[in-house]
């Protein structure tokens, strides 16, 4: 019999975040009262960060499986295969809570966590990319969070050594109070060297490797009582604190054993830490595991076992070695300096045992931990889709060239390269496309493969309509890929949302995942990997809906990859894709009009993957000069940031008599791309668009110092790019009152 | 040409050196581990990379600088051989004693990667001899703490001597505040020993040499070098 120290009552089992009937399911599991430790370990396993509880029933409708697809969710990261016998693995994960009470640690963590998730795996990371989500610039901690968010990310990706090439950065006041860090990361392995957590063999070493434990990051649910600890004032915030340079250790003292055959199976300790890690390598062996923790590298003197279990401590790594490499791996733990020690053992029979100054401290059934932490099908209620609007309907009140000066300098739509300027994000020598296009690409090894990377979501579509929004969310990531010429192959979703305990949220959720898997199944575009945040609310408001959509894409010549920059003069400007000027939900409507209405463009699959064929083969086939996505802003700020790239202007025709100008320049309908090409070829390019009924138009001609909307005075580029990179430095240099 | 890529913890950009140097010289690099004592047989060309040696969480470069191998260093340096410290390498330099001067916070005290222009002061160097003097050279950024200083008799030798080979520069070569992205002094990229013969610069010359990824403006110091080490053996 364990004994039982702490008296469990109603009180604590709450403040673990258990409910009731829960901590009934773990009374009937162990047909006992558990201990504290136990306690703490349930409440690691069954939250909702771990265990999936509200989100699993959906999850599983999503397209996982591909020919190119190695390993799907389930593992660290998703791993699928690229060719010449290497695999890219890869996936994002948020970090948005501990983001917004420590903004630098929180997204540094943030960014030390995803890493670890692909090195486990065996593979060296060779980029990163963030997708972020702000509250109004005029919120008064707006501020405080874009400095420390973007410094903590620069700061922990810079001196790990991965440069980060791409993601996104937005704002709206209903990310006030909560905003989203959501890290992805991307690495090259082996396709016969990939490792997974499942151990294999009774009796084998389990392996403690990397920083030593601290009290950091200890289950925020317990901060608050000091029944817990006799010194509650010793205990640190539940925000970790990162450290990038035991970090890199790590990466290459594992990458080095992994080279020398030691592992039979690892794991990086995350969120949970050493609970959450040995008994998924357990579970999923079909093993028990025993855990000694007097044997765990403490960073701190006195640490209970509640504290070791639940501590998330950084840096650290549990793996199951070969017996017979034990020394070969320790000595090359040493060269790097990094804690090692045999911490347990695989066992038979199922049970996870935690020893502590020679008592049990826990003894529970390891597959249940896992396999049977509670699963809801929670109620959700489909929100009644908003009207369509008229383009009609919608009032112009400012001239083409002020409404375009205004969106290219509003907060979504402004130049960050103040923020990827504190990323490096040329280091490992790789980088062909840097931030600011459509999407990121990165030469794989010497090449000449690439890797086309991009995050992307519209949360106000989302919000409007949550099944288009996730559509959307997928469409946008696959075009972006298609627009630097790349062959998009899987993606990882990281999934925002409120309290899924409200139907109104639920059906977000539900809708949002439907979309996902719509439009993932009609791309051929499987999810290998992802990663749920909800209860993502201030007061009882939650965040827009915001399913962040991380793609790969394949190139398999890196130097055909396509740039959105107008190159030269005299080239014509071709518009693939269907106009019809809607403007539901557009950045036209919110930022000149000053209202959030109406229903999202719908996104037209086929279409869709129709439109990306045609202008991935232009751009193999070398026929283009540029391409670009359509997206936030239309066609004109489509135009604005082709010609900004480099400093080529442009001359625009008239827009067709049928839409009105401003819905023809500023919609936002779905599966269009703008491209240029040499004049003598657009007959050939427009042959070719009728045999794939695909819609071409030539819209302009490239050439000057301007960009001249028709019946519009010229707009100087340099003025454009003055307008463009203003507002974002100003807004972080305290020189601006904000407008939004 | 026989380089040594020093590795110390927390270094990170010694794959994209030894790349470099493999790429522009023929020859690949021996990666040498801070806990050696000496350098490999026949080196003659010592390159401390980029990073966070130890994670620069002291001074930048301060343990690193008191590493076993930088005893090797030393010696390798006292005798004449080529000494070449980029970002965090010519951080560990300064705190070493090799080069005089240290690198503060920059100006703007936020971490800064872009590409940068650098004048080229200098051709008769064995490290610029592939460029020309007053020539301007397109090359990328990507640190912290860039921000050269040293005290006013110092810089004043410094710039008597010649001994300043790369200034922070516009386009056309102006010395100009508004392309000095890190503020420091006299827009000093890159310095000299007295000797001639060690160099510490804080941009990333190994990072602009393949066509196929753009600029190439880095080449021509690696070709200089290769060239010099190559006629000498």
């Amino acid at each position: 019999m364990i004994r039982n120290a702490t008296p469990i009552t109603p009180e604590l089992v709450a403040e673990h975040g258990l409910k009731p009937d829960e901590y009934k399911r773990v009374l009937d599991l162990i047909g006992r009262e558990p201990t504290l430790t136990e306690l703490g370990i349930f409440s690691a396993m069954w939250n909702e960060h771990c265990s999936y509880k509200s989100s699993k029933v959906h999850l599983r409708s999503l397209p996982t499986k591909g020919p190119h697809v190695i390993q799907g969710p389930g593992e660290n990261a998703g791993v699928i295969d690229i060719g010449d016998g290497l695999a890219c693995v890869f996936k994002m994960e948020s970090h948005n809570h501990p983001s917004y009470i420590e903004p630098y640690q929180g997204a540094a963590t943030g960014v030390g966590g995803i890493l670890r998730d692909v090195f486990t795996m065996g593979a060296r990371p060779i980029a990163c990319l963030n997708a972020l989500s702000f509250g109004a610039p005029s919120h008064p901690k707006t501020r405080h969070l874009v400095s420390g968010v973007v410094a903590g990310i620069g700061g922990y990706g810079n001196s790990f050594g991965v440069p980060t090439v791409g993601g996104s950065v937005r704002f709206h006041a209903r990310y006030d109070g909560n905003n989203l860090v959501n890290a992805m990361a991307v690495g090259i392995a082996r396709k016969d060297k990939i490792f997974y957590a499942a151990a294999s063999g009774v009796g084998m070493p389990i392996v403690y490797l990397g920083s030593k434990t601290g009290r950091d990051g200890i289950h925020g649910a317990s901060m608050a009582s000091a029944e817990f600890g006799e010194d509650s004032e010793a205990k640190r915030p539940t925000v970790q604190v990162g450290d990038p340079f035991s970090e890199k250790l790590l990466l290459e003292a594992c990458l080095e054993i992994m080279q020398k055959d030691c592992v039979i199976a690892i794991q990086d300790m995350g969120a949970a830490g050493l609970t959450c890690s040995a008994v998924e390598m357990g579970a999923k062996g079909d093993l028990g595991v025993v855990l000694d923790l007097d044997k765990v590298p403490c960073r701190e003197e006195g640490m209970s076992a509640y504290e070791m279990m639940l501590s998330e401590s950084q840096e650290r790594m549990l793996m199951v070695l070969k017996p017979e490499k034990e020394k070969e791996a320790e000595a090359i733990f040493r060269k790097w300096g990094l804690d090692f020690a045999i911490v347990g053992e695989t066992t038979r029979g199922n049970r996870f045992i935690v020893r502590h100054q020679g008592e049990v401290m826990a003894d529970l059934p390891i597959k249940e931990l896992g396999d049977q932490a509670p699963e809801y099908k929670r109620a959700f209620v489909n929100a009644a889709k908003p009207a369509a609007i008229e383009a009609d309907d919608v009032p112009a009140p400012l001239g083409l060239n002020e409404a375009l000066d205004k969106l290219i300098a509003t907060p979504d739509l402004c130049c960050k390269r103040w923020v990827w300027e504190q990323y490096d994000h040329i280091i490992g020598g790789n980088t062909v496309q840097r931030p600011g296009g459509d999407a990121a690409v990165v030469r794989v090894e010497d090449g000449p493969k690439g890797l086309a990377l991009t995050t992307d979501v519209t949360p106000r579509y989302c919000e409007a309509d949550a099944f288009e929004g996730g559509k959307q969310a997928v469409a946008e990531c696959w075009r972006n890929l298609t627009a630097v010429g790349s062959r998009p192959l899987a993606v990882t979703d990281n999934l925002n949302f409120g309290n899924p305990e409200r139907p109104e949220i639920m059906g977000q959720f539900v809708g949002a995942i439907r979309g996902i898997a719509e439009a993932c199944k009609q791309l051929a575009f499987p999810v290998v990997s992802g990663n749920v945040s909800l209860y993502n609310e201030t007061n009882g408001r939650a965040i827009l809906p915001t399913p962040s959509i991380g793609g790969v894409g394949l190139l398999d010549d890196f130097t055909k990859s396509a740039t959105l920059a107008f190159k030269r003069a005299g080239e014509a400007i071709l518009l693939v894709g269907e106009t019809t000027g809607w403007l539901g939900q557009s950045m036209y409507l919110r930022e000149i009009c000053g209202c959030e209405e109406g229903a999202p463009p719908p996104v037209d699959l086929i279409e869709e993957r129709e439109n990306g064929d045609f202008v991935r083969a232009l751009i193999l086939d070398g026929v283009t000069t540029a391409a670009h996505d359509l997206s936030d802003g239309g066609l004109a700020v489509a135009l604005a940031e082709m010609a900004m790239a480099e400093g080529v202007g442009a001359t625009l025709d008239a827009a067709p008599d049928d839409i009105p100008a401003h819905a023809y320049w500023f919609g936002e309908d779905q599966a269009r791309y703008l491209v240029s090409v040499p004049a003598a070829k657009v007959a050939d390019v427009l042959t070719r668009a009728r045999e794939a009924s695909v819609l071409v138009s030539r819209i302009g001609t490239t050439g000057g110092d301007d960009l001249r909307l028709p019946g519009e005075n010229p707009l100087t580029v340099a003025s454009l790019r003055d307008t463009f990179e203003a507002w974002l430095p100003a807004y972080m240099a305290g020189e601006l009152r904000a407008s939004v | 040409m026989k380089a040594a890529v020093l590795v110390f913890p927390g270094i990170n950009r010694e794959r994209d050196m030894a790349r470099t140097l493999k790429l522009t010289s023929g020859h690949e690099p021996a990666m040498v581990w801070h806990a050696e004592r000496e350098l490999p047989a026949g080196t003659d060309l010592v390159v401390i990379p980029g990073g966070f040696s130890y994670g620069d969480y002291l001074r930048c470069g301060a343990i690193a600088a008191r590493s076993p191998i930088m005893d090797a260093v030393r010696s390798f340096a006292g005798k004449g051989g080529l000494v070449l410290g980029v970002c965090n390498g010519f951080q560990i330099l300064c705190e070493a004693g090799l080069l005089p001067g240290v690198l503060m916070r920059n100006s703007q005290l936020r971490f800064i990667c872009r590409d940068v222009f650098l004048r080229v002061e200098r051709s008769d160097t064995p490290f610029t001899r592939g460029y020309n003097a007053g020539q301007v050279i397109r090359v990328p950024v990507a640190h912290g703490e860039g921000n050269y200083i040293a005290d006013g008799e110092t810089i004043a030798r410094l710039e008597g001597e010649g001994r300043v080979v790369f200034r922070y520069s516009s386009p056309d070569g102006m010395i100009d505040p508004n392309w000095n992205h890190n503020g420091a002094i006299n827009a000093i990229a890159g310095i000299l020993n007295e000797r001639g013969n060690v160099l510490g610069m804080m941009p990333h010359p190994e990072n602009h040499v393949e066509p196929a990824l753009g600029v190439t403006d880095g080449r021509g110091m690696f070709a200089g070098l290769s060239e010099a080490l190559g006629r000498a053996a």
